[in-house]
Parts: structure tokens; C-alpha cells; sequence
């Protein structure tokens, strides 16, 4: 007999699963689309320090001369973003997981010493729940992210016929640098989000498949998780 | 209500449960992956209209139906003050503006449902009141710029013109004189009040590389729309030849 934690929903699961191609080829056609106009830079005291993208970046890639192609793939993948994303929060909300996800007043203190715990600077016990607090700003963040993609990529999309949403947005030039750097902030999320996976170890990925983690008896000794007698089956 | 604790979601399992779980679990993962893999492969075998891959012209044309129900020609594109628009227009494409036109012989050719063809002399358009229109001109390509742009509202020159019956058909198409280049619009679009026949950029004729004599500014499509150098109107049920669309854009190519 094991103790196991039954971490992850079959409903989050897929979500999950599902918003990893989708966001993917969104990413990818985005890029093609970009392309065709990349203005983007980061500038320092007026010296250009980078600019989105160099072009061994688009030649690696095949990104020139794509833009209708991203256009198609990008306003039809769209969809399955959009009603995954629903999902996914409506399931939150209904199944009560938003309790393990939202942040909370402790969170943002904790945040920090998560932080410190993770880069090697403190020894922190991380406390045992489903997620410690610097995963539920993350994956709240990611989902406010995900409704400014929407929200922003509306605006470009259709910026007269939603031309109210485009203004909330500061303008069509402003929405389009808006749903770039949301972008690279799912890159900037998804590298740190493989990081900590791999860190985290192999038990914890695979509950993202199966659902489950078995808990090894050296985590968390002398606490009620390791001695329930009430659950000895 | 019901605290949710960690130690709720915790029981006790045998090892051959775990093993069973985990390989079944995975079992079903590599399928689902499997599934979106030969998903993604079939979409991107299948055979291209108009350019796109046939499943995603399909979705364009359902996000059109499902935006032209929002579509209110009430609805205007943002206008700004003369003084922001650019000096320096920018010229993308002279696709179907190589030839030189003599504006003396050059006439708009509107084609009637009678199978008869109105020709217009520019100075006959120009008959029309002048309006001017200073807009955020979008490309598809990602850039935009404010330019200010003269002439005469299209629904203007079809009530001054008896085209009314051509206009309750739903498309418009328009050609250049060379017919290397031509669009097809829905019907609300180009009707819609800020759509003009242009002759004036800046307060100035048209260049040759912007459209002279004539041209289209319709504000609520992207530029590939706004057909430089008219030289045919023509009106149908079926959609007409557009030249982007026949290049993998989408037909609508709405803002």
C-alpha cells in the first residue's frame, strides 16, 4: 500500500493537454503573421539591443512568406483556444479547484520565500497543498493572460466592429504590441513552467497524465498525510 | 461549506492499482497524442481553396457569416483632423497600376443587370459632392496609417446613378482597366457610409502609384480591398474573382 494524492481532474487534465498543441499553433502562426509587419525592438537610452525577430530566427523557423497561411490557421485555431479556455475556467469555478488555484492574502507573501526556496538562496518547507503560492499567481496569471490574448487579439482582429474593445486597449497599434508581449510571456511562462517540471521531478509530471501522485514517506514525516489511521483501508 | 484540504485528496492504494492506473493513463495519453498528431497531419493534407487548406477557408467563411450578423453599417471607422494624416503615403503594391492612363479616354464602366454599361468620364464623378475622409488606414500585413483621401461616397453614386436594383445583389465586384487586379465585396461593406470613390489624396489628384484617376477607400476592409485605378463596376450574386482571396487570404477581409 502506497499513500497516494489524487492531484489532477481528468477535466484539467485535458484541458491542459489540449491547450498545449493549440497554444503552440497559435504561437506559430502568430509568427507568421508577425513577420509581416515586425516592428518590435527593445531599446535602451536609443540603442536597439534586440529586435523581434533576427532573421536566422524566421529562417530557421519558415516564418517568410506565410502570412495568409498564419492568417487561416491562426483565426481558425483561435476557437479551440478560446472554448478551452472556457472550459477550463468554468470547470474551475463549478468543481471548486478555483480554491486550489486563486491566490490568496497569505500568497503573495509566500510567493517570495517559494522564490527564495526555488533559486537555493532559503531552506523553505514548502507547505503541503496542491499548489505553494507561487504557482497559484502563475497559473491565475496565465489565465488573465489567456482573457488579454482574447481581448487583444479582438481588437486587431476586427478593430471597427469591436472598435470599443480596440479603445479600452489604447488603440489598434497599442492591442497589437499588447498580444505580442502576451505572447512572449507564454514563452517566458512555458520555459519556466519546464524548468520546475523537470526540477520537480518525474512523480509530479506524471500526475498531469495520470492524475495521481504516490506521496514518498519522506515527504512530509510526522504529519497527518503520512498517519491517517482513519483511511488505513 | 466543504474545506478543501489537501488531506481530502489523499488515500491509501496497492502497488498493482498504481501500476494499473499509470499504464492505462499513459495508454490514453499517447492515443490523445497519437489522434492530434494524425489530426494535424490529415488537416494539413487536405486540398487548398483559394490558396488555404480547405478546412480553414471553411472556418474563415464561418467567422464572416457569424461577424456580417454584427456587421451595422452604423457602425463608422474612427475619423481624425486633416492635420494627422501622413505626408508620405505609403505604396504597398502597383499590382494593376503599370498602365498609363489618359484621363480623357479613361472611363468607369459600371455594368448594369440589363447587360447595358454606363461609362463615367471622372469629371461626371466629380459632378457628385466632395467629401473628405481622414482615416486609420490597415494593412494586412500588420501596419497602419492615418491618410486623408477625397471624392465621393459610393451609395452616393449609386442613388445619383439609378443603381439601386444592381446594389440589391450581394456582391460588387471591381476591376482595373488591365484586369491584373480586382476584388469582390459584400454588398453592406460597400454601402457602408465612409466606402468613396477617390480622387484626391492630400488634397491633390491621385499618383498613378495610388490609384489615378480613380480609386477605392472602403475603411472597414484591409487595403487589399481599397483597388487602385477603377476601371469596371459590376454587381453579382455569387461571389466575384478577388485577387488576395485567390492567394489564401480571407475573402471577407472585414475590420
Amino acid at each position: 500500500m502506497k499513500r497516494i494524492l489524487k492531484k489532477h481532474p481528468l477535466a484539467i487534465r485535458w484541458f491542459h493537454w489540449i491547450n498545449f498543441p493549440v497554444l503552440a499553433v497559435m504561437i506559430w502562426s502568430g509568427l507568421l503573421i508577425y513577420w509581416a509587419y515586425d516592428p518590435y525592438t527593445i531599446n535602451i537610452a536609443g540603442k536597439e539591443y534586440f529586435h523581434f525577430f533576427p532573421k536566422s530566427f524566421y529562417n530557421t523557423l519558415h516564418i517568410p512568406y506565410h502570412l495568409a497561411e498564419g492568417m487561416s490557421f491562426h483565426f481558425a485555431f483561435a476557437w479551440l483556444f478560446i472554448f478551452n479556455g472556457l472550459l477550463y475556467v468554468s470547470y474551475t469555478i463549478f468543481s471548486g479547484e478555483w480554491r486550489y488555484l486563486l491566490p490568496n492574502k497569505k500568497s503573495f507573501k509566500e510567493a517570495g520565500q517559494v522564490l527564495l526556496h526555488d533559486l537555493h538562496i532559503r531552506k523553505y518547507q514548502l507547505p503541503p497543498n496542491k499548489y505553494n503560492a507561487a504557482q497559484r499567481i502563475a497559473y491565475t496569471a496565465i489565465i488573465i493572460m489567456g482573457i488579454g490574448s482574447v481581448i487583444t487579439g479582438l481588437s486587431i482582429y476586427k478593430p471597427v466592429q469591436f472598435g470599443w474593445l480596440c479603445a479600452f486597449c489604447g488603440g489598434y497599434e497599442a492591442a497589437r504590441l499588447e498580444h505580442f508581449v502576451l505572447t512572449i510571456g507564454y514563452v517566458l511562462f512555458f520555459i519556466i513552467h519546464i524548468v520546475q517540471v523537470i526540477k520537480t521531478g518525474w512523480q509530479n509530471f506524471q500526475a498531469m497524465i495520470t492524475g495521481v501522485e504516490v506521496i514518498p514517506n519522506d515527504r512530509y514525516p510526522n504529519t497527518a498525510i503520512q498517519n491517517n489511521p482513519n483511511e488505513k483501508a | 461549506m466543504k474545506k478543501h484540504e489537501f488531506f481530502d485528496r489523499t488515500a491509501w492504494e496497492s502497488d498493482k492499482k498504481i501500476r494499473r492506473r499509470t499504464f492505462f493513463s499513459f495508454m490514453a495519453f499517447a492515443l490523445a497524442g497519437a489522434t492530434g498528431i494524425a489530426g494535424w497531419k490529415w488537416l494539413n493534407r487536405q486540398p487548398r481553396q483559394g490558396g488555404a487548406l480547405q478546412p480553414l477557408r471553411k472556418t474563415l467563411e464561418t467567422n464572416e457569416e457569424i461577424l456580417t450578423s454584427a456587421f451595422s453599417e452604423h457602425r463608422l471607422v474612427k475619423t481624425y483632423p486633416k492635420s494627422a494624416a501622413a505626408k508620405n503615403v505609403r505604396v504597398n503594391s502597383l499590382i494593376g497600376t503599370r498602365q498609363n492612363i489618359d484621363v480623357n479616354t479613361w472611363r468607369l464602366n459600371v455594368k448594369k443587370n440589363n447587360g447595358s454599361t454606363l461609362l463615367f468620364s471622372l469629371e461626371d464623378i466629380k459632378k457628385l459632392p466632395e467629401k473628405d475622409i481622414v482615416f486609420d488606414f490597415k494593412c494586412v500585413e500588420g501596419w497602419s496609417q492615418v491618410q486623408y483621401w477625397s471624392g465621393i461616397p459610393l451609395k452616393d453614386f449609386i442613388v445619383a446613378n439609378g443603381l439601386q436594383d444592381e446594389t440589391k445583389m450581394k456582391y460588387m465586384g471591381l476591376q482595373t482597366p488591365d484586369q491584373k487586379y480586382y476584388v469582390g465585396l459584400d454588398m453592406p461593406s460597400a454601402l457602408h457610409p465612409q466606402t468613396m470613390l477617390c480622387y484626391e489624396m492630400n488634397g491633390q489628384p491621385l499618383t498613378q502609384a495610388h490609384g489615378y484617376p480613380l480609386r477605392l477607400i472602403i475603411p472597414v476592409k484591409y487595403g487589399i480591398k481599397n483597388l487602385k485605378c477603377i476601371g469596371t463596376m459590376y454587381f453579382s450574386n455569387q461571389k466575384p474573382p478577388d485577387y488576395w482571396a485567390e492567394r489564401g487570404y480571407d475573402y471577407y477581409a472585414g475590420l
